[in-house]
């Protein structure tokens, strides 16, 4: 079986700066994986990479064992992605939102309202397809930007700082959601953070700090090779912040 | 991949650009204000001033109105043509541009597409335009409401292109405001929107040149002669080669691995 994404030796420079620097990440279809940084680490670029906003020009980034630079379109079929800004079109309402993004992924208008109506059903918010999204709370947004990049089935969903700003009620909802997600099926997901009470143990972690990656694994294995008593003194040690 | 998918796409994108036309409806009435007043004020106290002479494609003399009444519609889609690369700068910093830009289908089909459904919104603007402008006594011949089309369609696309290309090029909201002074304003004065070439030349040569070569013009008078029915090949190939280039630019400009998103890092 292929990797759900393969990331392999990729550095990204932006003039002098180098933003990721030989970054490899493995992660199997139905991993939930978090990237696990500090605001700056490397994140949003390495996001910005994987869904090919910018070439990657070293390395290789695979989904499904589809190049990204080789084979995008292929690729780009496979990835849902919620971004770390809110996307949605605040003057339309949640249903054509949602049909755009279906138009975008070439879904035909009866097939994207049977799975608009099951995404919506999913995320518990039927009676708001007909509302502006300008109407919508924070994290009703988010959990609608969830159900939009679900659309088309992916089987890599990408997820960038989505729970910042929100309530705690909101990320703790949407948080069980995805991980809902993920243990039903084959969906493999990459969910970037800097907030470390959103990882489990037992759950995969990818510590990413100044564009490298400085520890990769069970967060368990993680805590033990560091020798701390949880996951957040392990990371503060790994990145050297002193408590 | 299937052309079905490609249709769906576009269809999906220039339904959202009529959407949010629809739910801003001032922005459709300041699109209309806007060449009225021109037509209404502006061109009311010149028609006494300015003497335009009978030049193609008018076959007898004409009031002032009806000379910038092309000059106008070029207006509006030159406002519209900046005011949706306007918007792809707003959702470039406000992050709903990246939802086009992750779908699978082909970037440039993405961009060209956005650039069709901005310049079907045009059309809409601009024939509303004509409808009005109808109660000043610019009415050309009939076919004339069907032959400017093709015209409209592709200055339209050269406007929308340019805009586009500088969205790409520009890294912030505020800088681009700066830059519509810089751009539309000197592209609609030193054109034929106003007033003839010939009159120009008399005034000033270099002035002349730049009025001539400025592809505003070509958008003017390719409106001009489509809308008395009537085609000016230099007018209509120059109008091409502009939108060629300009949609190259742009579709550079877009472009993951050489465009401007990658210089600015993150934008």
């Amino acid at each position: 079986m292929h990797a759900a994404l393969e990331i392999k030796n990729v550095t990204h420079k932006f003039g002098e700066f180098k933003a990721l620097d030989k970054v490899s990440i493995n992660i199997n279809p139905g991993d939930f994986t978090v990237l696990l940084g500090l605001n700056g680490a490397g994140k949003t670029t390495l996001y910005s990479l994987i869904t090919r906003l910018y070439n990657n020009n070293t390395g290789s980034i695979k989904i499904h064992n589809f190049n990204v630079r080789e084979n995008s379109s292929n690729a780009l079929k496979n990835i849902g992605v919620v971004f770390q800004q809110p996307t949605l079109d605040l003057d339309l309402s949640v249903e054509e939102n949602l049909h755009y993004h279906s138009a975008l992924h070439g879904i035909s208008t009866v097939d994207a309202s049977s799975r608009i109506s099951e995404e919506i059903g999913r995320i518990d918010l039927n009676d708001k397809l007909k509302s502006k999204v300008r109407s919508l709370s924070g994290g009703q947004r988010r959990r609608v930007e969830i159900a939009r990049s679900l659309l088309h089935r992916p089987k890599l969903l990408l997820l960038d700082e989505p729970t910042v700003g929100l309530d705690i009620g909101s990320r703790q909802m949407i948080l069980k959601h995805v991980k809902a997600l993920c243990k039903k099926g084959d969906l493999a997901v990459l969910w970037a953070t800097h907030l470390i009470d959103e990882i489990d143990k037992g759950e995969k972690v990818v510590i990413i700090h100044d564009g490298k990656i400085i520890e990769s694994g069970d967060v368990s294995k993680v805590i033990k090779k560091t020798k701390q008593k949880n996951i957040r003194e392990a990371f503060n040690k790994l990145v050297g912040i002193k408590t | 991949m299937k052309l079905i998918i490609y249709f769906r796409c576009f269809k999906g994108i220039v339904l959202r650009e009529a959407l949010r036309f629809v739910h801003q409806k001032e922005r459709f009435f300041s699109a209309l204000v806007r060449p009225l007043v021109w037509l209404g004020i502006f061109a009311a106290g010149f028609r006494s001033v300015l003497g335009v002479a009978i030049i193609p494609p008018y076959e007898t003399y004409i009031p002032y109105e009806v000379y910038i009444a092309p000059g106008l519609i070029a207006m509006i889609q030159l406002f519209n043509g900046m005011q949706s690369s306007l918007s792809m700068v707003y959702d470039r910093e406000m992050g709903s541009m990246k939802t086009m830009l992750v779908s699978p289908i082909p970037r440039w089909f993405l961009l060209c597409s956005k650039l069709f459904a901005g310049v079907f919104v045009s059309i809409l603007q601009v024939y509303a335009f004509l409808i009005i402008a109808s109660l000043w006594g610019i009415i050309p011949p009939i076919s004339g409401y069907i032959t400017i089309l093709p015209a409209l369609v592709v200055s339209g696309l050269m406007l929308g292109a340019l805009g586009m290309f500088l969205s790409s090029a520009i890294k912030q909201l505020e800088n681009f405001a700066g830059v519509m002074n810089f751009v539309i304003f000197p592209m609609f004065f030193a054109s034929s929107a106003l007033y003839p070439l010939w009159k120009i030349e008399e005034t000033s040569e270099w002035l002349y040149y730049v009025c001539f070569y400025n592809p505003f013009t070509y958008a003017v008078e390719s409106i001009r002669f489509s809308l008395y029915s009537q085609i000016n090949l230099e007018y209509g190939i120059g109008i091409i080669v502009f939108t060629i280039i300009f949609l190259f630019l742009s579709i550079i400009g877009y472009d993951p691995g050489r465009g401007n998103l990658q210089k600015k890092g993150g934008k």
